[in-house]
């Protein structure tokens, strides 16, 4: 592992001097010279690389030191290492090596693949890489013999492109496209020639090669693929093998009608493939047994892109039949699965550009649906079927249903410990969002299910479900979703104890690494009388629209588990995932949805599993956002009265959710008055006076026997303003809540207020209690200030000079200027 | 595509602070793609060689940062006490070995969105930054036969410093099963004709 003398040898390479660096630049310039490289040359290439990569900062290396590499990295019979070292060293180091090299490409296959490395890590441009490029293509074009063409074409061709797919003419394309034909159909059946040349007294055979064969063994009887296994592989096989590998690439980046020429070009060639299809579709409704080359169209007619189309869909009609074949060896088994997602993947994209394709994709994609679906293993294998019916099954009319049905309800609970499998199946999510909100009913039904790939594994996925959550969400699943976001880390502990309650037997508890605290949550987790609790928790889809009793009964079961670093790190991202349900929901909510909404938010925030801050965390987010649902829908101060009565009423409130209780009675003050809603009547108003007055008394009544409780100061002005936003509403409050206020200065300054106030809170409280007083003095003013109209951010009240707001503000502050003289003390 | 290979530390490293990570091995196979790919190509402000050179040598520390913390992160919920394992355990190292993937969001810290894969054993991780579309089955594949060869033949497990002297062999082992960043679908004997090519590396 790593140990101190590579951290030391690095610190060395970084701080080498100037001095004893040059010296060993002359030292490997003098050992490039000769002609023999032995192993001290290996060890110095190999001290250079280091020492040129090691920095951030690149190292200029003498002219002459490159120069030499360049000469040896291209000389024919130079040795892979030392190749490969020179490509490292030139490519870590400055000057950038690139136009020297683009300029005297050879046809040496072994060379190429070394400068292309340096060309591409040091390119910066297109024009840098065109010398390349039309190299590679030369080679392409001229037909040289067998064995002369370089393995690594199409992999460099392949990156080339990734950055610039404009570099390639219209004309450059089309011979690609048919190279790839060729190697991927035409390649030969046959082994390559052995390279073993016998044993010592056999001397060298020319042994006859054998044909190829499935990965299960049997003869090949169709074309060569990637899946056909012999001794040795021909060129042609190689050449298969890449094309095959950057097949995908290559469509997505050429093969979109985008580089059609003209529209009646297109319409010929959709017309030729309309006739083909039908013929090909009539063929393979006959015998399914059929090989893809029986069914394999005359194509020759076809224009280089159409046709490779064409060879591409039977090639990987032929992988997809060679994939349900038993493999010998296991790793043939895997290469198996992965080239079913890739054969998938790109009959996907064939038939989104042509859809004549679609007719003949689906019978055999519906079998393989049917082979796979059956098997957790190939779980993987199912998501580009399911981006495939997701894409196509509307055009053909085919039921997609189940395909979707099996991927929400089994995957995620089944496989939520799988990481890449819940990786695909976010992504898949993620991209098709806008298709699986409107076509799959489904697809929100499933939002408990979808949630445990998160609730397993918060820090890897959270970005993606932020993005993710506005698309489960719309008015019917609003509440439950909530619930279930607010449920989290306890579907994380319920998981966790889902997967533990299946590994480990009861006899095994000694080997619970928690111990007993584990071993109390699991013996809950198995009783059948809590069985209904974790049922819920657990549950694939969403049914009860809310949450049920007995939550505080499963937080207690739970509770040994608040401290597992996999529920810590699922509460941690909750905050997160709510204000962005809170911001995306204030979008589409009504006024049953805000009540409903604000609802559950004072319900809720006196029932959460006790994890550290989580509780302190939420409270923190519902303040800020049930001020968002009252000024979206003030109604709710009306509708909710009785529970933001109880709420705003209890004492307890304040010290335990204080964030909260504080905007709940802010908003009371701010948006109960008959200007938001009619049905707001004076009772109402004095009831919740009433009861915030009776707050305030009780908090402020100072014993001198008992400590007072220590409540922050933005309680008490928020109580006394709320109080007289209210007063003004409802004038006949107005001396009772004077007679009040004016008792806060002797609170303030009593001495056990002293002693847990500093100088500046008391100073706020004095001053807040005195203007307030002042401003009832004057009622008209008072409601004015207090409560200014809805509309006091429109324009006008700052444009028009008879209504302008800063113009009454000034009168106002005039006049309690005026006042304040008037104030004892 | 694979833009990058890398391999980096986990543990902690004396002379870096908590959080960061050593990165011992980076191969980047080409240059950063423009974020305004399909839109008319501009001509954007060319960076100096040097400049490019760092640029892409903070963005492959950013992704050894994300792959570390995260690594941290899902080691610490599982809960599963790590094994240590020594020079000749290289298949038990690679059995206890984490698998995952990220999606490095476009800007952060490449101009277009990619995804990492990575394989943590041990105290050090093995890195492929994807193009978003690639076969991710087969680039677990790839990585785990890299992975497991660089473990071996670097002598990974042991207290030596191979991973930084004799780096070339990373390169061989890049140029035959990944070269150019292209992911190749290698059935058995395919495999074998190229681990008969690489047997030979360094023999003369």
């Amino acid at each position: 592992m790593y140990s101190a003398g590579t951290e030391s040898l690095i610190k060395q390479a970084r701080e080498i001097q100037d001095e004893e660096l040059q010296k060993f630049y002359v030292r490997v310039s003098k050992m490039l010279s000769s002609k023999e490289h032995c192993s001290e040359t290996i060890d110095s290439l190999q001290r250079l690389k280091l020492i040129v990569s090691a920095t951030k900062y690149a190292r200029l290396l003498p002219a002459e030191v490159q120069n030499k590499l360049q000469t040896l990295l291209r000389s024919p019979g130079c040795p892979e290492q030392l190749r490969l070292l020179c490509s490292a060293v030139l490519s870590e180091s400055l000057p950038p090596s690139v136009r020297s090299l683009s300029a005297g490409l050879t046809q040496d296959c072994r060379s190429l693949g070394s400068v292309a490395a340096i060309v591409l890590a040091q390119a910066g441009n297109k024009d840098e890489l065109l010398p390349l490029c039309q190299h590679l293509l030369k080679c392409l074009e001229s037909r040289q013999p067998e064995g002369q063409i370089c393995k690594h074409t199409l992999p460099i061709l392949s990156k080339i492109i990734s950055f610039f797919p404009e570099i390639l003419s219209e004309d450059q394309i089309n011979l690609v496209n048919r190279k790839l034909v060729d190697w991927l159909r035409y390649a030969s059946v046959h082994q390559g020639a052995s390279l073993s040349s016998g044993g010592f007294f056999t001397g060298p055979r020319s042994r006859q090669p054998g044909p190829m064969t499935e990965v299960d063994g049997v003869v090949v009887g169709d074309f060569f693929t990637v899946l056909c296994v012999g001794q040795s592989y021909t060129e042609d096989q190689w050449m298969n093998m890449y094309a095959f590998s950057m097949l995908r690439k290559w469509l997505l980046t050429y093969d979109s009608e985008g580089t059609c020429n003209t529209e009646s070009a297109h319409l010929k060639r959709t017309q030729i493939m309309q006739s083909l299809s039908q013929d090909d579709r009539s063929e393979v409704d006959s015998s399914v047994m059929s090989m893809v080359s029986a069914t394999s169209s005359s194509s020759r007619l076809l224009p280089p892109k159409e046709r490779l189309r064409e060879k591409s869909f039977e090639y990987c009609q032929r992988l997809i039949e060679q994939s349900d074949r038993k493999a010998i060896k296991r790793t043939d088994t895997e290469l198996q699965k992965v080239c079913l997602i890739e054969a998938v993947a790109v009959m996907d994209i064939i038939c989104k550009e042509d859809s004549s394709y679609v007719y003949r994709a689906f019978p055999c994609l519906k079998a393989l649906y049917g082979r796979l679906s059956g098997d957790l293993a190939f779980a993987r294998a199912l998501m580009p079927i399911a981006q495939f019916y997701l894409n196509h099954s509307e055009m053909a009319a085919v039921d997609s249903e189940a395909v979707f049905r099996h991927l929400l309800s089994r995957f995620p609970s089944e496989m939520f410990n799988e990481p890449l499998l819940a990786f695909e199946f976010v992504q898949f999510c993620r991209l098709n969002m806008a298709v699986l909100q409107e076509r799959v009913p489904l697809y929100r039904q499933s939002f408990p299910n979808i949630f445990k790939f998160l609730a397993w594994n918060s820090p890897a996925l959270i970005a993606d479900y932020m993005e993710l959550l506005p698309s489960l969400m719309c008015r019917e699943t609003a509440v439950e979703i909530l619930h279930t976001l607010l449920d989290l880390p306890c579907l994380a502990a319920t998981l966790d104890l889902q997967q533990k309650s299946a590994t480990f037997q009861a006899a095994d508890r000694v080997l619970w690494d928690n111990g007993t605290k584990l071993a109390n949550c699991l013996e809950a987790f198995r009783q059948p009388s809590c069985r209904g609790l974790f049922l819920y928790i657990l549950r694939p889809e969403a049914g009860t629209g809310d949450t049920i009793d007995r939550l505080n009964m499963l937080h207690e079961m739970l509770a040994d588990m608040s401290e597992s670093p996999r529920v810590i790190q699922c509460a941690q991202i909750v905050p997160v995932l709510l204000h962005v349900f809170f911001n995306h929901v204030a979008q589409f909510t009504d006024k049953k949805l805000s009540n409903q909404l604000a609802l559950v938010v004072l319900e809720r925030s006196s029932q959460l599993y006790r994890i550290s801050k989580f509780k302190s965390e939420l409270l923190r987010v519902f303040s800020a956002h049930i001020r968002t649902l009252c000024k979206l829908h003030p109604s709710l101060l009306i509708d909710q009265s009785r529970e933001l009565l109880d709420f705003a009423g209890s004492v307890s409130n304040i010290s335990s959710k204080k964030e909260l209780y504080t905007s709940v009675v802010w908003m009371i003050g701010e948006y109960l008055s008959v200007s938001y809603d009619k049905r707001c009547t004076v009772e109402l108003i004095t009831s919740f006076f009433e009861s915030l007055e009776a707050v305030l008394l009780e908090i402020t009544q100072v014993r001198q026997s008992t400590k007072p409780p220590n409540y922050h100061p933005r309680v008490l002005t928020v109580l006394m303003t709320t109080l007289s936003k209210l007063a003004s509403r409802s004038q006949d409050l107005i001396p009772r809540l004077s007679l009040s206020l004016s008792k806060m200065r002797t609170f303030a300054q009593s001495a056990p207020v002293a002693s847990c106030y500093s100088e500046e809170d008391i100073e706020e409280i004095i001053t807040r209690a005195s203007e307030l007083v002042n401003l009832l003095k004057l009622p008209n003013v008072a409601q004015f200030v207090l409560a200014p109209s809805p509309h006091g951010d429109n324009p006008r009240w700052h444009k028009d000079t008879n209504t302008s707001l800063p113009h009454s503000m000034r009168a106002v502050s005039g006049l309690l200027h005026k006042n304040s003289s008037f104030l004892p003390g | 595509m694979v833009h990058s290979f890398l391999i980096h530390t986990l543990g902690p490293v004396s002379a870096l602070s908590a959080n960061e990570s050593r990165v011992l091995f980076a191969r980047a196979f080409g240059p950063e793609e423009s974020a305004q790919r399909g839109a008319e190509p501009e001509p954007e402000p060319e960076l100096v060689p040097e400049t490019r050179r760092l640029l892409q040598k903070e963005r492959l520390a950013v992704v050894a940062r994300r792959v570390r913390s995260v690594v941290a992160l899902g080691r610490a919920a599982s809960g599963v006490p790590a094994v240590e394992c020594v020079l000749g355990e290289e298949a038990a190292a690679l059995g206890e070995a984490d698998v995952g993937v990220l999606r490095l969001t476009s800007g952060e810290p490449f101009a277009v969105e990619r995804t990492v894969l990575w394989l943590a054993v041990q105290s050090l991780a093995f890195c492929l930054v994807c193009d978003m579309h690639e076969n991710l089955l087969l680039a677990e594949g790839t990585l785990r036969n890299i992975g497991r060869r660089c473990l071996e033949e670097l002598r990974l497990l042991g207290p030596g410093s191979e991973v930084i002297l004799k780096s070339d062999r990373i390169d061989a082992l890049l140029n035959h099963y990944l070269p150019h960043g292209q992911l190749l679908f290698l059935n058995h004997r395919f495999t074998h004709c190229l681990d008969r090519e690489l047997s030979s590396y360094g023999n003369k």
